[in-house]
């Protein structure tokens, strides 16, 4: 800041101010190219032969996966993992397979995901042969051609049992601030939500994506939302909920299973989960469109999906399998926290993959205008 | 301060000097000299430019054509749009249309595109996309006229004016569809344009919330910044280095760490609340992080250091002697100040609320942080468009109406107050 420079008014000075005001932004900018030329080469000379680049979805999960495959994983054979995260942004995939600059390898995705990339052919189909496992061996392998499922897992309501005075049992509870007041966490995205909403609102869940499909369905969930507006604190990422809860920020969230799981029985935190209405979906791994290293990616997703090595993962979050022959070997004691269990499943619903998958966009549309209003 | 008028009348240009008369060979001489210096000066600053231009021009500009070009439906399904060419709309299309739909669908299916298509036309008709996907599958089973009856009995879209007039539309690569929904606008069936139906329009209210948001930030870290720039150049060296080294911390500290900062100090259990409520102000934990307040409050932290110190190195050049000069010559403090000091440290002002405003525009990850859901600027809007929706027409088109708004306002600010004013130190 030290520039004493008095820029002079000359003919063309136009072109000069406008290069000042680029410039300034540049400034930000520069942070960020040297953080993008750092991490090139700090990844870089991992992406040597027999390395795959495997990308989950962080915090508790994260660990889970650490432990139950990238460590027995490189244990076992010569491969090395390259570990990343990231929060199921598909245009990171997208943008990789664009500009034919593909370093992530294997990468685990949603339903909802899995779906949209398989179609836009940003991911590949597996082949199961090349694998050598059994694809009917596995939860929900034939909802998509590019998938084999990892786990099973669930968005939850959850609570702490210190901050209300009577345990709510239902998802109309979540929806009733006079019985249970105080703030909710809800994750910043219409699915889930719309469905809670419906649900709360009297409708029977068998019914809910019928009644979500018409104009006035979409307008009673929304309506039924609005009367909870106000004490919603909304989360993104899935670390989120369990922070807020110990926090205190909020009473009632939502929050995907194993995250919950894993604070109460970790770090001994007071939240119980509420099975009510739980809504289940898949998620497995993805080979993306031209990785560099298909054939340890491979040998990586054999690993993962091996029923020893699905059990194992049980014991550090609580998800259910994909793999069916996995729930044999399962420690006991995590039974009853898994969302497959059946005491968990008597109301559960899974969520609708190909009603998302049309209607997401309009949906989102209507729920960002919504939510800023 | 060099002032425009006045001083020029003294100062010697190349002009005036009595050049000519030493003869045209000298002239040229010292005309090429100086081009040689203007040309050495230029390679210098080459690396840079170049620079810039492949690593932040190019790829901004290609990114914004996203925005007005997508040649999605013109390069999936062509014949199609070719024969669309000569329907006037009123009722749906011949069967040549629909043969050539046939056609574009059967291509599709084994360039994998399907999706593509039903992506597109799911942003101008909601929730056709697995339609799309499914007739482009069903297509494969038609291989003789009548195409048109076979089509709708595929999927009754295919009986709609509305999904045919849209597929007229986007057939051309270059559209307006993106810029005009950035603005809450369409186009309807007909082509003329109209606003979207009030539960879909949002952008306008996130883009004039962004300007809201950081024209306060602004004007806040002035009101914060001046007297304490004023402190700072007023204070005894030592003094005053020790108090700018409580503003440069903040300022070598990463955004995301002051943010989250805040987002600790301002929780409803964080310390600030536990101190208010341990005055008895209140029982009620104040609603200080999610909201506006929050928002604003970590904003103004972050960019305070930006609005103070173009001020800071303006008022450090300015000599105490003006200020005695308009004391001795009768002025009362308050009237020196306004007429003598402030105008002298407007250049900083400039600069300095201009740097905040623009870097405000695109703040993203605080208002995330400690912002409701209201507070949401366009740049979050534009991650979520670029990032889940995958989007990049959308995101594209926001960006560029961002960079327009802002380019204009600093245009205006330039004819206003003059650029050429503005003092950065």
């Amino acid at each position: 800041m030290s520039c004493k420079c008095v820029v002079k008014n000359k003919p063309g000075e136009q072109y000069t101010r406008l290069f000042r005001a680029i410039n300034w932004e540049e400034v930000m900018n520069k942070k960020l190219l040297s953080a993008v030329a750092l991490m090139a080469a700090l990844t870089l000379p991992a992406l040597a032969a027999d390395s795959v680049t495997v990308v989950s979805w962080g915090g508790a999960y994260q660990d889970s996966v650490r432990k139950a495959f990238f460590e027995p994983f490189m244990k076992e054979t010569s491969d090395k993992i390259v570990e990343e995260e990231f929060n199921g942004e598909i245009a990171k995939i997208r943008a990789m397979v664009d500009s034919n600059n593909v370093t992530w390898d294997v990468v685990e995705n949603d339903s909802m995901t899995t779906i949209a990339a398989c179609a836009e052919g940003i991911v590949e189909k597996i082949d199961w042969d090349k694998l050598g496992l059994k694809r009917d061996e596995f939860i929900s392998a034939d909802a998509s051609e590019c998938v084999v499922p990892s786990i099973l897992y669930a968005t939850v309501l959850a609570y702490d049992s210190t901050k209300v005075k009577e345990a709510p049992t239902s998802v109309t509870a979540f929806f009733d601030l006079e019985k249970f007041p105080g703030k909710r966490g809800l994750q910043k995205s219409p699915f889930v939500n719309l469905e809670w909403a419906l649900v709360a609102d009297g409708v029977d869940i068998k019914d809910v994506y019928s009644v979500l499909a018409t104009p006035e369905g979409v307008d009673r969930a929304f309506a039924k939302l609005d009367t909870i507006k106000k004490d919603v604190v909304w989360w993104e990422a899935g670390a989120q909920p369990p922070q807020l809860l110990s926090d205190g920020q909020v009473v009632l969230t939502s929050a995907w299973n194993g995250r919950i799981y894993k604070a109460a029985k970790e770090d001994k935190k007071p939240f119980v989960v509420l099975w009510d209405h739980q809504a289940l979906d898949w998620q497995g791994w993805n080979v993306v469109k031209g990785a560099k290293n298909r054939d340890a990616a491979y040998r990586f997703i054999a690993f993962a999906g091996r029923p020893d090595r699905q059990a194992d993962q049980t014991n550090y979050i609580s998800y259910g399998p994909g793999n069916k022959e996995a729930i044999k070997n399962t420690n006991p004691s995590i039974t009853p926290d898994l969302p497959t269990s059946p005491d968990n499943m008597k109301t559960a619903f899974i969520i609708n993959a190909s009603f998302w998958a049309d209607n997401l966009d309009t949906l989102r549309e209507r729920f960002n205008v919504w939510v800023a209003q | 301060m060099r002032r425009r008028n006045g001083l020029r009348i003294f100062s010697i240009t190349p002009s005036m000097t009595p050049v000519g008369t030493l003869g045209t060979g000298l002239k040229r001489q010292f005309a090429i000299a100086e081009r040689r210096g203007h040309f050495r000066a230029l390679l210098l600053i080459l690396p840079l430019f170049l620079f810039i231009v492949v690593t932040f021009a190019a790829p901004v500009i290609m990114l914004l054509t996203n925005a007005v070009h997508d040649p999605s439906i013109a390069e999936t399904l062509p014949l199609t749009v070719a024969e669309l060419k000569n329907w006037d709309g009123k009722d749906t299309p011949s069967e040549s249309v629909y043969a050539a739909l046939v056609q574009d669908f059967n291509k599709a299916k084994e360039a994998n595109t399907a999706a593509l298509i039903g992506k597109r036309l799911n942003y101008e008709v909601a929730g056709v996309r697995s339609k799309v996907i499914a007739s482009v599958n069903k297509a494969a089973n038609i291989s003789a006229p009548p195409y048109k009856e076979q089509m709708i009995k595929a999927d009754k879209i295919w009986g709609d004016k509305l999904i045919w007039s849209k597929i007229k539309q986007s057939g051309k690569s270059l559209t307006d569809f993106y810029v005009l929904r950035s603005l809450d606008l369409q186009r309807s069936g007909d082509g003329n344009i109209a606003a979207v139906p009030k539960s879909q329009a949002v952008y306008l209210t996130v883009l004039w919330r962004t300007f809201y948001i950081s024209s306060l930030v602004t004007l806040i870290t002035l009101a914060m910044a001046y007297p304490v720039a004023f402190m700072l150049a007023h204070a005894p060296a030592r003094l005053s280095n020790i108090l700018l080294i409580f503003v440069l911390v903040p300022f070598w500290t990463s955004l995301l760490v002051r943010s989250t900062a805040w987002y600790v100090l301002l929780q409803d259990n964080g310390p600030v609340n536990d101190l208010i409520q341990g005055f008895h102000f209140t029982d009620e934990p104040f609603k200080l992080i999610f909201s506006r307040f929050g928002t604003v409050t970590a904003m103004v932290h972050i960019q305070l250091p930006f609005t103070l110190l173009p001020i800071y190195s303006v008022m450090k050049n300015i000599s105490p002697s003006y200020m005695r000069a308009a004391r001795s010559l009768g002025g009362g403090p308050f009237y020196s100040f306004f007429r003598v000091y402030l105008p002298l440290t407007l250049p900083g002002i400039g600069a300095g609320c201009l740097l905040t405003f623009i870097l405000s525009l695109g703040y993203y990850i605080t208002p995330a942080l400690v912002g409701g859901a209201s507070d949401q600027m366009v740049s979050g809007i534009i991650a979520s468009a670029m990032n889940q929706e995958n989007n990049w027409g959308k995101a594209s088109a926001l960006s560029a109406i961002l960079l327009v708004a802002t380019m204009v306002l600093f245009f205006v600010y330039n004819r206003l107050v003059g650029i050429d004013k503005m003092k950065f130190g």
